[in-house]
């Protein structure tokens, strides 16, 4: 049921990931750009969403699924707005992501400090 | 074996031009350097980020039952989990959960999360304008412009093939 | 080794080296560590150990200037001297314009040059400082160092709390700081005099690696130019020395360092020692490629290799530590990482 396809499809993601990480000289950062911008294409293809209906989480939680969800707000704004949607769209979509990272993040810092690795 | 890569280094001492000298060096360096062990990698990286979308996937039923719709549950799914990787992150187990799972905790959001977490607690000592503000970004930025920039373009693209009436 | 030929002006030897005619003594050294080295397999021979490592300091950055002052103070105390009896200070570390080696020994009083040699820094120290004594330019002379990981990960690398994984050939940044009290004359304590008897100084040398997660394949090559000129320069062959020592090529660069050598007919599969190989034990303590850092050679070299000369296990070594001379902005604009090696024989006599 939706739990193992969400396991199967996230780690999946993963795992690919991985292999890239180990076999070529791609950092982190990089790789998350790759995710996110791969989102943004498979969703304005069509693909990524229903793909996410299928797999839910699997699909949906990865940083690919984030670029899906960025396309996926301009468009409705495009189809409810129009032209001006373009630049509305992305951020409406990413700003409750967005926000609670930025908003929780700077909370940490008030109460945490970075520790050392051992 | 080993006379293949004493060929090799023979190709690096002995070659004039340095580019090609620096080209060779290269090779025989990818091929001496290690990698890490490619298997126990993938299989970490497949179990931890399966079970993160999996528990994702936990939050976003339990929201539905408590009555949200489809799409508010995903978004209260978002903040759980980016609330998760902060916490976590700020407590020191996010990073030796990252140490083992690798691109399991890179890929979900949570990853995403965790890069802004990290700068946040640790440039906090350069002031809250200077140190945070400015740095809080600085792992997660990118990810924020190609995707805002990517789906500004695409979105470009649509309103234009809707106005020609293509899509 | 050549006669030094005293009626000659100049003390140049070779293309790149010089041989002294009143080679320093050195007179006291320090070793001040990290929780994680004082844990590892040379733990036991450093001076002092921190658990904290802030050293009750706020941030990272005055913590490694702590390192630093107390590396300093130690070495002089351990030499019999006090800190107005030492005519030049030596210092650098990795942070941007020296930060760490400034503010630590500000308090301390001595006219003072900064180095940036970045993992080389311990290698540059005692051949200028060397030069100092030798030339007459100075009686007493201090060679200083640091590196704190947490630092050098935030400057170079990553927030500490961020979760990457860390490659196979990544080092480890060593925390701690060395120190060395150079002097013209010989000190009154028991057991043989240790002296520096040459230098040879590197050049830049370049193979065109860009990858920041793999500085051993960076560095071999600057440590095999230095070691071939200063072996062709004084006409030595390598077992001349106990032990040749760099600093932190780490498991891939070593095997790159001696492989490259043995293309110019010099083996040293047999004396080769690495302090970034010496002082982390890679299996219980999971540091990858070994440790790194400007610190690496230095503490190695106080807690280690002195004690291994004064207790007559080793007469001659060739303390060659290696550096990367890149930056995080060189990097990202898509430069290589050039790398220099200095080297410095200390024999005991």
């Amino acid at each position: 049921m939706e739990y193992i396809k969400a396991f199967l499809v996230g780690g999946a993601i993963c795992a690919v990931v991985q292999i890239l990480l180990d076999n070529t000289k791609l950092m982190p950062g990089r790789v998350m750009v790759i995710l996110v911008v791969t989102g943004t294409i498979l969703g304005a293809l069509g693909i990524y969403e229903p793909f996410t209906e299928w797999a839910g989480a699997g699909a949906g939680v990865p940083l690919t699924g984030f670029g899906n969800a960025l396309f996926k707000g301009v468009k409705e704004a495009i189809d409810k707005e129009g032209f001006i949607g373009i630049f509305k769209g992305g951020f409406t979509a990413s700003a409750v992501g967005i926000s609670a990272t930025l908003i929780f993040s700077y909370i940490a810092s008030w109460f945490f400090d970075s520790k050392m690795k051992s | 074996m080993d006379k293949d890569k004493n060929v090799d280094v023979s190709k690096i001492v002995r070659e004039k031009d340095v580019k090609t000298r620096n080209e060779n060096y290269n090779q025989y360096v990818k091929q001496v350097t290690p990698k890490h062990s490619g298997f126990k990698n993938v299989l970490a990286a497949y179990l931890v980020g399966g079970i993160i979308c999996t528990l994702g996937q936990f939050f976003i039923n339990y929201y539905i039952y408590l009555g949200a719709d489809k799409e508010m549950a995903k978004a209260y799914n978002t903040i759980t989990l980016v609330f998760l990787s902060v916490l976590l992150t700020s407590v020191g187990i996010y990073q030796k959960l990252a140490k083992f799972g690798g691109a399991g905790t890179l890929v979900p959001i949570t990853g995403f999360a965790n890069s802004v977490a990290a700068p946040a607690v640790e440039y906090k000592k350069e002031g809250q304008v200077f140190g945070i503000g400015v740095n809080i970004f600085t792992i997660a930025g990118p990810v924020i412009l190609y995707g805002i920039f990517s789906s500004w373009i695409l979105g470009l693209i649509y309103y234009i093939l809707k106005q020609f009436g293509v899509v | 080794m050549p006669e030094n030929n005293r009626n000659n002006k100049f003390k140049m030897i070779g293309k790149q080296s010089i041989l002294f005619h009143n080679p320093p003594y050195i007179i006291g050294a320090s070793s001040i560590a990290g929780k994680k080295e004082g844990e590892g397999p040379l733990g036991h021979l450093f001076d002092t150990v921190w658990e904290d490592p802030l050293l009750g300091q706020d941030t990272w950055e005055d913590a490694e200037s702590e390192f630093m002052r107390q590396a300093a103070e130690k070495a002089i105390q351990k030499a019999g001297l006090s800190d107005n009896d030492i005519r030049y200070l030596l210092a650098g570390d990795l942070l941007a314009q020296l930060i760490a080696s400034s503010f630590g020994v500000a308090e301390l009083n001595i006219p003072f040059f900064g180095l940036f040699g970045a993992c080389s820094t311990m290698g540059e120290a005692l051949s200028i400082g060397s030069i100092l004594i030798d030339g007459g330019f100075a009686d007493k002379v201090l060679a200083v160092t640091s590196s704190h990981f947490a630092g050098a990960e935030k400057q170079f690398r990553f927030p500490l709390d961020y979760g990457n994984q860390r490659p196979y050939s990544a080092s480890w940044t060593v925390t701690g700081s060395g120190a060395v009290v150079l002097s013209d004359q010989n000190s009154n304590s028991n057991g043989p005099s240790i002296r520096i008897k040459g230098i040879t100084t590197g050049k830049i040398v370049d193979y065109g690696i860009k990858d920041t997660m793999n500085m051993g394949a960076a560095m071999a090559p600057a440590a095999c130019d230095t070691i071939k000129t200063h072996l062709e320069d004084l006409n030595l062959k390598p077992d001349y020395y106990d032990k040749i020592i760099t600093g932190d090529l780490g498991y891939v660069g070593s095997d790159i360092l001696i492989d490259l050598l043995r293309e110019y007919k010099i083996d040293v599969s047999s004396n080769h020692m690495d302090c970034g190989k010496e002082i982390f034990d890679p299996e219980s303590q999971d540091t990858h490629a070994g440790g790194s850092g400007c610190a690496c050679s230095a503490i190695t070299f106080t807690g280690y290799v002195l004690k291994q000369l004064r207790e007559g296990n080793w007469k001659r070594v060739l303390f060659l530590p290696t550096g990367s001379l890149h930056s995080k902005v060189s990097y990202n604009e898509g430069n290589t990482m050039p790398a220099i090696a200095h080297a410095v024989v200390v024999e005991a006599e």
